[in-house]
């Protein structure tokens, strides 16, 4: 009966733990999944920002009509009159994925909207991106520190500010795809499969169609395979593992369109290349070092190396004289800004205006990684402890990503899994320490009270005052043994839920380090244990904190608490939907970029420039008009067939993120393309300001115009709430202009150019006809107009 | 099923025969005009003063058609204080003739006629009141540019009997702005015309109209006999006029209630069996007064809302059935958060405002959807049917909807549909595919032109369903989801290699092997731990009982135990060393082979110890101190063992 129950509970520990782990990878899930909810939760079920809503755009493109309409798709209705070719410049693998699982839901009649699929795609990937960490992670250190990993990554702040429901955007399914990637990649460095080294190269594909990030993997990976030629770990699973990535990937990457041939020929992929050549070189040299005797080998090797120089040297030669002779050193000026932190400030003002391409500061890293900032380096030694290719790979990886998030705030996104892996190492083998000598502890306690049992004789039971022993010695005399064999059971199933990760290794190492494991006193392990649960703790805390109050908002609604209750600032859609019913369907509107790709997703009307900035010129003419005087921006536009200008005004409210505020880059960018916008102009003793020191220029620009016009009426001063100041001119007319809709709180406002005058013949009969208070404007009109 | 309906409000052929009918006279009349037909509107004003003449050459040929009734006394009250126009004429129709009558005739110029939403006809015997049916017809021998209806009387009336009928006629697109673009700061004028006369075939005796209005009076057509008292306009009493009698009337006045125009309503109702009415309505709202010109100043209209912006409207009220709940508003760019909603035992009343106010020619759409307890709209009816009980119009207040779609989607598997309404509507099916549908659901489709709030009646929708076809969806994902783990189940069973003679696979099969004869191995050490314990319990229990007897029996079964598990550990132990694959873990298993021999020593030795000094009857300490160095070793071993059992069970 013993024997029986014995085998019984031994497989039942092995399936019991399996489905345990299985359940926790099925709740840390539902954890990813809900926690970024708060969005729908607090606000609604809508697309956020700016990106999201043009990936919406095309995603319901893409559903209605269809794959090959899609790729051939050339979008009318932004870049007035260039166009753009969707199909050709977007990253696809979100919006595919989202058609997909769209269409998959209406294949089964359920009735689910593109909008409602595309809120939750970012959730649901978080929830995948979360398994894919345990697998990596698990192939790295073992489930333990997976698990751990998975729990971090399922509610970290960086990557939550991503990925909340209705933030739809390329970074929802890249991350999945990093990671797993990169799980595939030490999946195979650790089996030297070739099944999944082909996966891998189709993860790598996945990842080039979703986030131009994928060129992080490009590089990242031939530095792994360097390091490890280096180090002297080249091995057969190490070629198997990089070779068919490469030649699998690169042409895959090249089926992309955005992609295409820069696949090959830009500078970003030129690493991965030089080092699948050493790695060949490697590979020969070992064939032939296996091959002739050492003596032999010598002579051979210096052979080569002699004529194997020359050659380097001459095609380095001709590599170096290719990229240098393109102007770019064939780098896209986003990857050179990543290179030189200072490139884009000094070169590209597009990139350089945009708050996520700033560096980050330290608070910023706190508010996104909390507490994982200070596990970390805890993790790098747990990954030395001993150093395996998968864990170097991890280090690696946590190096890099540590700068490019120094580089550049949206980057602290690929900084997220590599904290959160490191993390995982780390407090898994906190623990895994911590329990393993509580557990020497009580199990040393056990033995002895065993053992004084029998030296006990004659004396009361009562005096074996442990707990177990005292349930052994009431229960019945021959269910005894079998009381004791549950205790331990139960015993090791706990430590097993605890110390997964210790266990995981197979290797004589560490289970010979676990015959003389380093041992802690027991109260430093229970206060450490306890320590480390508060930890986690806060970090939970911290993270709930930041998905509920940080990230969770749509940036297109805005609410604000006041004594009075929730107030709503609903504005932008106000401005959209009344643009989208009460303007034709062709008109042109000419807003700064940012609000491009809501116009046309939200309002369905044609812009001149959206957030896709592709051509600098036309965003600089847009630029140059906004910050011109009236009457050469109604040129500026007329000439672009725009019928209305919106702009984004939050004087009234307070809200600090409008035109005013981003002027100066509109100022920047139009001056660097037509150099008679000067920015010195705009500045008042180097400052920038809107009040009565303003200059002339400033003051007569159109941006100051359509953002105060009639504003001085609203409390009689003009007092604007974000410069925190009285506007320097308060009382004006437009003359090329005119008001034709102001949202509730005044944030957008939209102006209609007025058509241009009938001439009228005589100068004489124009002075006649024109009263007093229409000459000026008139006046103004017929002398300035080129067109009269 | 296909019942089509001619739709008898666009009697588009009857106008065209009227337009022939007008030609020759059109010349006649062109002098005395002062509008020159360029504009629509202005068109049809020229119509109405043709048409007059027309009605007064008609009138005189052909009063004698039917000159048995008269009209002993018309009053007329038109309401203009919305944009819809109601008209309610209280009728008292004597009979002079010899013959008794059963049918009454009403006559609606084919301008009003056109725009005419419901005709209605009130009669009361007095005590109960009953609505007549009034459809139109076209009799013989009467002026054709005139749109006829018959009213069916109940009872015959006989020769000198008089009858009371209230008709309640509705016109829709009747005010016309005026002028047609306004600035925001001015109010709405708009232009009624109406004819001064009661238009009918029956010469009428006495007859009154009153216009009641809705605020200030611009101009209105100067009479003799006119009084504007307050916000009433009265023209009359006229005595002894003959049967189509004309005279123009124009009222032009200030307006500024909503012109709220849905030019499309599609109103979904969804009927689940589980409990609930699913109710969504998209709408197409527009301003159907004159339009903005010169753009829209927000300041103006945040100083003075009421001044400047009179003519918009803000906010509209949605009166929802009772109990109405998950009631959401939205637009197909999102929520829409400014709405409230009240309710109480009798009804809900939704205030929703669109994003921005509406303007003159401005548009807006936006969905609103709320759900409905079942049981209080859906019955039982005879022949095993349901009944599915609504109202068909649109919950907005005093709201035209020009096109009114409703569609009733009926749960899966009902069959046997029919349909019944108060008005004619144009009846069509569809299907539509939902949550897990195979067949689709039946969808029931009315179409309707100008519907008005009097049109919001209860219509029927009858229909047969099998309560079983409830279980149907729910039986599929359970299959569905039994089938998706039998599918697991044989995939984990089923050896899908294609090659069964490779060398991984063969090894892979090895390695299988391998794996089970250590879970096996293991197995068998687990008992040894196993029998270690019994022999502690069993020198536990002589240290209570002293029966030193039973303790050698334990100690002998051990030993017979321990032979046994040896001997199952032999053929185990071989089959490891002849694998190649399992040399990796062997020397581990040998080593935890040779511990665990040293333990049963150990243990034996002890045990012999203690049973010894017990035969002795040695006191406790002395056993103690004879044992310590053994138990000291005993748990050092038992403790390698069982770590080494744990690092094998990884594998």
């Amino acid at each position: 009966m013993a024997t029986s129950k014995v085998e019984g509970s031994s497989s039942l520990r092995h399936a019991f733990g399996g489905v345990l782990s299985v359940f926790i990878l099925f709740l840390i899930g539902v954890v990813a999944f809900s926690i970024r909810l708060f969005s729908v939760i607090k606000y609604e079920s809508v697309i956020h920002e700016f990106d999201p809503y043009f990936n919406y755009r095309v995603t319901q493109f893409l559903s209605k009509n269809g794959i090959y309409d899609f790729w051939n798709w050339f979008d009318d209705r932004t870049w007035y009159p260039l166009g753009r070719v969707i199909g050709g410049t977007v990253y696809p693998g979100l919006t595919l994925t989202a058609g997909t699982m769209w269409k998959l839901a209406n294949s089964l009649n359920i009735p689910l909207s593109v909008e409602t699929v595309c809120v939750f795609t970012a959730p649901i990937f978080s929830a995948f991106a979360a398994w894919a960490t345990y697998l990596l992670t698990k192939e790295v250190k073992g489930p333990g520190a997976g698990i751990t990993a998975a729990a971090i990554l399922a509610m970290v702040p960086s990557y939550i500010s991503r990925s909340v429901a209705g933030s739809y955007d390329n970074e929802a399914v890249a991350i999945f795809a990093l990671i797993f990637t990169f799980y595939l990649y030490i999946k195979t460095l650790n089996t030297g499969s070739l099944f999944y080294a082909t996966l891998n190269s189709l993860a790598y594909f996945y990842m080039v169609c979703s986030w131009g990030g994928y060129t992080f993997i490009i590089n990242l990976i031939p530095m792994h395979v360097l390091l490890c030629i280096v180090t002297g770990r080249y091995s057969s699973r190490l070629y198997i593992a990089y070779a068919p990535l490469v030649v699998l990937g690169t042409l895959l990457a090249a089926l992309v369109p955005v992609v295409g041939f820069n696949a090959v020929m830009t500078s970003e992929h030129f690493g991965s290349f030089l080092v699948f050549i050493i790695i060949h070189v490697v590979a020969l040299v070992y064939y032939i070092k296996g091959i002739l005797t050492p003596r032999l080998f010598k002579v051979a090797t210096t052979l080569v190396l002699t004529v194997g120089i020359a050659v380097c040297a001459v095609v380095v030669a001709i590599l170096v004289a290719l990229v240098a002779s393109s102007p770019t050193k064939g780098w896209s000026g986003r990857s050179l800004s990543l290179l030189d932190p200072t490139y884009a400030s000094k070169y590209i003002p597009i990139i350089a205006s945009v708050s996520e391409h700033q560096p980050p500061t330290w608070p910023s890293y706190f508010m996104d990684i909390n507490v994982l900032a200070f596990l970390v380096p805890a993790g790098i030694v747990a990954c030395f402890l001993p150093l395996s290719d998968a864990s170097s790979f991890a280090v690696l990886y946590l190096v890099t990503s540590v700068y490019f998030s120094g580089v550049m705030v949206r980057l602290m996104l690929v900084l997220a899994p590599a904290a959160c892996i490191m993390s995982g190492i780390a407090l898994s083998e906190a623990f895994g320490v911590l329990t393993r000598s509580m557990k020497f502890h009580i199990t040393k306690y056990f033995e002895c009270s065993h053992t004084e049992a029998p030296a006990k004789l004659g004396e009361s039971t009562s005096t074996e005052s442990s707990a177990p022993l005292e349930n052994m010695t009431k229960s019945d005399t021959t269910e005894k043994p079998e009381v004791a064999r549950k205790e331990k059971v139960a015993r090791r199933k706990q430590k097993k839920e605890k110390e997964l990760t210790e266990n995981a290794h197979v290797k004589p190492v560490s289970a010979k380090k676990e015959r003389r494991p380093l041992v802690l006193p027991l109260e430093a392990s229970i206060v450490s244990v306890f320590l480390l649960i508060v930890l986690g703790g806060l970090y939970v805390l911290h993270c709930v904190w930041a998905a509920a109050e940080a990230y969770s908002a749509p940036s297109i609604v805005l609410t604000s608490h006041s004594h009075d209750g929730l107030h709503v600032f609903d504005d932008f859609r106000e401005a959209y939907a009344w643009l989208r019913h009460n303007t034709e369907v062709d008109d042109k509107v000419a807003s700064w970029w940012d609000y491009g790709y809501q116009t046309t997703a939200m309002a369905n009307r044609t812009v001149i420039v959206d957030n896709n900035t592709w051509n600098n010129t036309h965003i600089a003419t847009v630029g140059t008009a906004m910050s011109s005087p009236e009457k050469a921006a109604w040129e500026i536009f007329n000439s672009l067939d725009v019928k209305y200008v919106l702009v984004v005004f939050g004087g009234l409210v307070g809200y600090p993120s409008d035109d005013i505020n981003k002027f100066l880059w509109m100022v920047r960018i139009g001056g660097g393309v037509f150099p008679h916008i000067k920015e010195a102009d705009y500045l008042k003793d180097g400052q920038y300001r809107v009040d009565a020191q303003a200059t002339h220029t400033m003051l007569n620009c159109l941006m100051y115009k359509l953002s105060y016009y009639r504003f001085v009426e609203t409390d009689g001063k003009g007092f604007d709430r974000v410069r925190r100041y009285e506007i320097g001119k308060k009382h004006f007319k437009l003359t090329h202009f005119e008001e034709v809709f102001t949202t509730h709180h005044w944030m957008v406002r939209i102006y209609k150019l007025k058509p241009q005058k009938n001439r009228i013949r005589g100068k004489s009969r124009k002075s006649k006809l024109g009263s007093k208070s229409t000459s000026s404007k008139s006046g103004g009109m017929t002398h300035k107009n080129p067109w009269n | 099923m296909d019942l089509i309906w001619a739709d008898f409000l666009i009697p588009r052929e009857r106008e065209r025969e009227r337009e022939r009918v007008l030609e020759p006279v059109s010349l006649s009349v062109d002098s005395n005009s002062t509008f020159t037909p360029i504009d629509h509107r202005s068109d049809g004003m020229d119509r109405r003063l043709q048409f007059a003449f027309v009605l007064l050459c008609l009138g005189l040929l052909s009063s004698t058609a039917r000159s048995d009734l008269v009209v002993s006394k018309a009053e007329r009250l038109v309401d203009l204080n919305s944009h819809i126009v109601r008209v309610l004429s209280k009728l008292k129709v004597e009979n002079e003739g010899p013959d008794d009558v059963s049918e009454v005739l009403l006559a609606l110029p084919d301008a009003q006629a056109k725009n005419l939403a419901a005709i209605r006809t009130f009669y009361s015997d007095g005590k109960l009141g009953f609505v007549l049916p009034t459809e139109p017809i076209e009799p013989k021998g009467m002026p054709s540019d005139v749109t006829y209806y018959s009213i069916a009387l109940p009872k015959k009336l006989g020769k000198g009997k008089t009858v009371s009928l209230d008709v309640l006629s509705i016109f829709t697109r009747s005010l016309k702005p005026f002028p047609e673009e306004i600035t925001q700061a001015e109010s709405q004028l708009v232009v009624y015309t109406d004819n001064m006369y009661y238009t009918s075939p029956y010469p009428v005796k006495y007859q009154s109209l009153v216009f009641r209005l809705p605020g200030r009076v611009e101009s209105y057509t100067k009479y003799p006999k006119v009084e504007l008292v307050k916000s009433e306009l009265r023209y009359g009493p006229f005595e002894m006029q003959p049967a189509f009698s004309y005279s123009p009337v124009v009222v032009h006045f200030e307006n500024n209630n909503p012109f709220a125009v849905a030019n499309e309503l599609v109103r979904e109702i969804e009927i689940s069996h589980w409990g609930n009415v699913r109710v969504t309505e998209q709408y197409t709202i527009s301003h159907g007064g004159a339009s903005l010109k010169n753009g829209f100043s927000r300041i103006e209209y945040q100083a003075r809302p009421y001044m400047r912006g009179a003519s918009s409207f803000r906010i509209l009220i949605a009166k929802l059935p009772a109990r109405a709940h998950s009631v959401y508003y939205r637009d197909e760019i999102g929520n829409i958060s400014t709405s409230h909603l009240w309710g109480d035992s009798q009804r809900t009343q939704l205030e929703i405002e669109p994003r921005f106010p509406i303007f003159g020619g401005w548009k807006t759409t936006f969905t609103i959807g709320y759900s409905l307890p079942l049981h209080d709209f859906l019955f039982e009816a005879d022949g095993g049917k349901r009944v599915l009980n609504m109202t068909f119009g649109c919950p907005l207040d005093e709201v035209l909807v020009e096109k009114h779609i409703v569609k009733v989607v009926l749960p899966e598997g009902s069959k046997d549909i029919t349909v019944a309404t108060l008005f004619p509507t144009k009846q069509s099916e569809d299907v539509k595919y939902s949550h897990l549908d195979i067949l689709g659901r039946p969808v029931v489709v009315l179409e309707k032109d100008n519907v008005v709030p009097e049109h919001n009646l209860y219509f029927q929708v009858y229909y047969k369903f099998n309560n079983i076809s409830l279980l149907s969806e729910p039986m599929m994902l359970i299959v569905g989801i039994f089938l998706l783990f039998v599918a697991c189940i044989v995939y984990m069973h089923t050896d899908l290699a294609i090659s069964k003679t490779s060398s991984s696979y063969l090894e892979k099969l090895q390695w299988e092997e391998v794996q089970a004869t250590v879970q096996h191995i293991k197995n068998i050490f687990d008992q040894y731990l196993a029998v270690h314990d019994k022999l502690e319990s069993s020198l536990r229990d002589l240290s209570r009982s002293g029966d030193v007897q039973s303790c050698k029996a334990a100690r002998k079964a051990a030993d017979a135990q321990f032979k046994e598990l040896a001997k199952e550990l032999k053929p185990l132990l071989t089959f490891l060393q002849s694998c190649s694959q399992a040399s990796s873990i062997l020397p581990k298993i040998e080593e935890l082979v040779t511990k665990e021999k040293e333990m049963q020593e150990k243990e034996m030795a002890k045990h012999t110890t203690v049973v010894d000094c017990f035969e002795k009857k040695l006191g406790g300490k002395d056993i103690e101190s004879r044992i310590a160095s053994q138990q000291q070793k005993l748990t050092s071993l038992k403790q390698e063992v069982e770590s080494l059992l744990d690092s094998i069970s990884e594998i």
